[in-house]
C-alpha cells in the first residue's frame, strides 16, 4: 500500500517535472497542473485500479480517467509517465516537434494512457458518460473519473451532459472541477461568474462533494467518500479547491501563470521550492 | 443503355432505420443515440427491439457525440442519428476533437439533408454538410441515392473501423438499386456506360442523373451516369477512366457547388486528366420553404439541368 508520505514526495517530483517540461519547450500551461498535482498524482499512484504497461484503449476492469481540460497536459503527461505508460525521457519532447507528448493530450500519435484528444474544452464529460455507459452494459463495475477547470463550465456542454448523466443515472462516474478560481483573462467570478456550482450541479440531480484540493490526506479522503457514493442512482461531482500555481510562491494567487512559461531565473527560482524526491527525467 | 425501374417511392431515411434494425441483430456492439428525433430518423425499431442498446440523450447534440465517442472508446459501434444539420455544422467542433482526430469508431447517421426537407426551409435544409465532413482527415464520407442502398450502406459501415458521415433524405424517392446489392466503400457503381460525357451523381441525384441519360440518349449524345456514393474517399481511378473516355464531365448533388461532389471531381479531374467539368448544385445561397420537388426544380437541380449541364459541358470541349 503506498503511504501518503510517498505520494507526497511524488506529487513533489511531478511539480518539477511540469516545470521542467514547460521551461524547457517554453511554451504550455504551468498554472493549472500545479494546482491539480495532489489529485493526478492520487489517482495514478493510488485510487486508479489500471494497467499502465499494458495499456488498452478499452480499459475493461479497469478505472478510466479522461482530462477534459487538455491545457493540464503536463501534470498528466508526467503521472502518466512515473506510473510507467511510458519512459519518463520522454517528458523531454514536450510540444516538440514529431512529439507524442502533443501541446494538448491527443490519441493520433499512440501516447499509452489517452484515450481522446481534449483542449477544446466542454467535451471530456460528454465522452466520460459515454465511457461509464460502456461499462455498465458489458457489466464491468469499475469507475469513470473526469477531470475539468471551472472556467471549463462555462461551456454549454458540460450542462447538456450534466442532465444526461443525472437523468440517465450514471453512477459509475465520480466528475472532478479543479475550482482554482481562475482562467486567462483574470478571476473566474470577473470573466463570467459561475454563481453557486454546488447548488447548481445539485440542481442538475449529481451528489457534489468539496474537496481540499491541495492537501493529500483530504484528497485521498474525498476520493474514497466520492467512490462509496458510486452505484447508488447518482453521479458524484467533487468540487475540488486548489490554488493555480500550488507550491510556487510567485505563481499563486494570479492567473498570469496559466499559459506562460517561466524564464531562466524564474524557473531556478520555482525548482527551489520542490526537492528532488524521484530524480529529475 | 441499362433502363431502370421502380416498384415504388421510398424515403432514404427508411432504408437507414432498416439497416440499423438489421445491424443490431447480428452486431451486440452496436447501440443506438438519437437526439429527440427518433421517429424522424426511423430509429424506432432498433429502439424497440434493443432498448437498452438505444441512448436517448434529447436535445442535446454536443452532448451525443461525446457520449458516442465514449462509448466508441470501450468498444461498441454507435450510430447517432439527427436531421444532418445538427448532426454536422452544430456539432462541428465535437466531431473534429472527439472524433475525427480521435480515431473513434462512431457513426454519424444524418437524416433531412439538402432542400428535399422542405417546408422547414434554410433553417433545417443544410447544403454545407458534405464539404465539413469531407475536410476532416480520417472522416469517410457516404451519400447513398436510394432506400436499398441506404440500407446497404448502414450494413457496410457497422463493418467499417473509423469515423463515417452517412447522409441521407426525408422525401419519398424512386427505389431503383438492386435490394441484394453489396455496398462497397469507396467504390463508384457505373450506372450507364457512355462515351460523350461523364455524369457524376450523388444522393438523391442519381435518380435525376438516370433519367438525364435517357434524355441525351434521345438526341444521340452517349452519356456515361456514375453514382458516387461514395464522396470520401472518392474513387480516383473510376472518375479518371470515365473522363479519359468522354473528355468532359457534370457532377450533380444536392448541396452547395462548394465542397462537396462537384469539388472533389473537380480537383481530382484538374489533377489527373483537366476537361470541362460543370457543376449542378446549390450555387451559394440558402435553401427556402416549399415542396421537395418544386424546390429541386426552383433551385435548378432536376434531370433537365443536368441535361443541360452535360451540353454545355460538350460544347466546352468542342471548342
Amino acid at each position: 500500500m503506498t503511504d501518503t508520505k510517498q505520494l507526497k514526495d511524488t506529487a513533489t517530483q511531478v511539480r518539477r517535472d511540469i516545470l521542467r517540461m514547460v521551461y524547457e519547450a517554453q511554451s504550455g500551461h504551468p498554472g493549472g497542473p500545479l494546482g491539480a498535482t495532489e489529485l493526478l498524482t492520487a489517482l495514478y499512484f493510488k485510487v486508479l485500479k489500471h494497467n499502465p504497461e499494458n495499456f488498452s484503449m478499452k480499459g475493461e476492469g479497469e478505472d478510466l480517467f479522461f482530462l477534459s481540460n487538455g491545457h493540464l497536459s503536463a501534470g498528466w503527461y508526467s503521472v502518466l509517465a512515473r506510473s510507467g505508460y511510458f519512459d519518463v525521457k520522454e517528458l523531454s519532447t514536450f510540444r516538440r516537434i514529431d512529439s507524442r507528448l502533443q501541446g494538448h493530450p491527443a490519441t493520433e500519435e499512440g501516447l499509452p494512457g489517452i484515450r481522446v484528444a481534449s483542449g477544446s474544452l466542454g467535451q471530456g464529460l460528454s465522452v466520460a458518460c459515454g465511457a461509464a455507459l460502456t461499462k455498465k452494459l458489458n457489466g464491468d463495475d469499475r469507475l469513470v473519473y473526469c477531470l475539468m477547470g471551472d472556467g471549463e463550465q462555462q461551456e454549454g456542454q458540460i450542462w447538456e451532459a450534466a442532465m444526461f448523466a443525472a437523468g440517465r443515472k450514471i453512477d459509475n462516474l465520480i466528475g472532478i472541477i479543479d475550482y482554482n478560481g481562475q482562467q486567462i483573462d483574470g478571476a473566474v467570478n470577473d470573466v463570467m461568474p459561475l454563481g453557486d456550482l454546488k447548488a447548481k450541479w445539485e440542481a442538475f440531480g449529481w451528489r457534489v462533494l468539496e474537496m481540499e484540493g491541495n492537501k493529500m490526506e483530504a484528497v485521498l479522503e474525498t476520493l474514497e467518500e466520492a467512490r462509496s457514493h458510486c452505484k447508488q442512482g447518482e453521479p458524484v461531482m467533487i468540487l475540488m479547491h486548489t490554488e493555480m500555481g500550488f507550491g510556487v510562491d510567485f505563481m499563486m494567487g494570479t492567473h498570469e501563470w496559466h499559459g506562460k512559461p517561466p524564464n531562466e531565473e524564474q524557473f531556478e527560482r520555482a525548482m527551489a521550492n520542490f526537492e528532488e524526491t524521484l530524480g529529475d527525467y | 443503355m441499362k433502363a431502370y425501374t421502380y416498384q415504388e417511392k421510398k424515403d432514404t431515411r427508411s432504408g437507414f432505420g432498416a439497416g440499423l434494425l438489421e445491424v443490431g441483430q447480428k452486431n451486440p456492439d452496436v447501440v443506438g443515440l438519437c437526439a429527440d428525433l427518433t421517429g424522424s430518423l426511423k430509429m424506432n425499431d432498433f429502439q424497440d427491439e434493443f432498448p437498452d442498446r438505444f441512448f436517448q440523450v434529447g436535445i442535446a447534440e454536443a452532448n451525443m457525440m461525446g457520449v458516442a465517442a465514449g462509448l466508441a472508446t470501450g468498444g461498441k459501434i454507435p450510430f447517432t442519428g439527427t436531421f444532418a444539420n445538427f448532426s454536422t455544422g452544430r456539432v462541428y467542433d465535437q466531431i473534429r476533437q472527439s472524433i475525427a482526430y480521435s480515431h473513434k469508431n462512431v457513426k454519424i447517421c444524418a437524416s433531412h439533408a439538402g432542400i428535399t426537407l422542405g417546408e422547414d426551409g434554410a433553417t433545417h435544409q443544410i447544403l454545407e454538410d458534405i464539404g465539413m465532413m469531407r475536410m476532416l482527415p480520417n472522416m469517410t464520407v457516404i451519400v447513398p441515392c436510394d432506400y436499398n442502398q441506404t440500407k446497404a450502406a448502414t450494413l457496410a459501415i457497422a463493418d467499417h473501423n473509423g469515423p463515417v458521415y452517412l447522409r441521407f433524405g426525408r422525401p419519398k424517392v424512386p427505389n431503383f438499386t438492386d435490394p441484394e446489392q453489396v455496398f462497397e466503400i469507396g467504390k463508384a457503381v457505373v450506372m450507364n456506360e457512355g462515351s460523350d460525357v461523364s455524369i457524376f451523381a450523388a444522393g438523391h441525384l442519381v435518380w435525376e442523373a438516370i433519367e438525364a441519360g435517357k434524355a441525351l440518349s434521345a438526341r444521340g449524345i452517349s452519356a456515361e451516369v456514375i453514382n458516387i456514393h461514395t464522396i470520401k474517399p472518392l474513387d480516383e481511378n473510376q472518375v479518371i477512366q470515365s473522363v479519359r473516355k468522354t473528355s468532359c464531365a457534370v457532377t450533380a448533388e444536392e448541396h452547395q457547388v462548394f465542397g462537396g461532389l462537384g469539388d472533389a471531381v473537380s480537383q481530382t479531374v484538374a489533377r489527373h486528366h483537366p476537361v470541362p467539368v460543370e457543376l449542378v448544385g446549390v450555387n451559394d445561397r440558402f435553401g427556402e420553404s416549399g415542396k421537395p420537388d418544386e424546390l429541386m426544380k426552383k433551385f435548378g437541380l432536376s434531370a433537365s439541368n443536368i441535361e443541360e449541364a452535360a451540353l454545355r459541358a460538350i460544347s466546352r470541349k468542342q471548342a
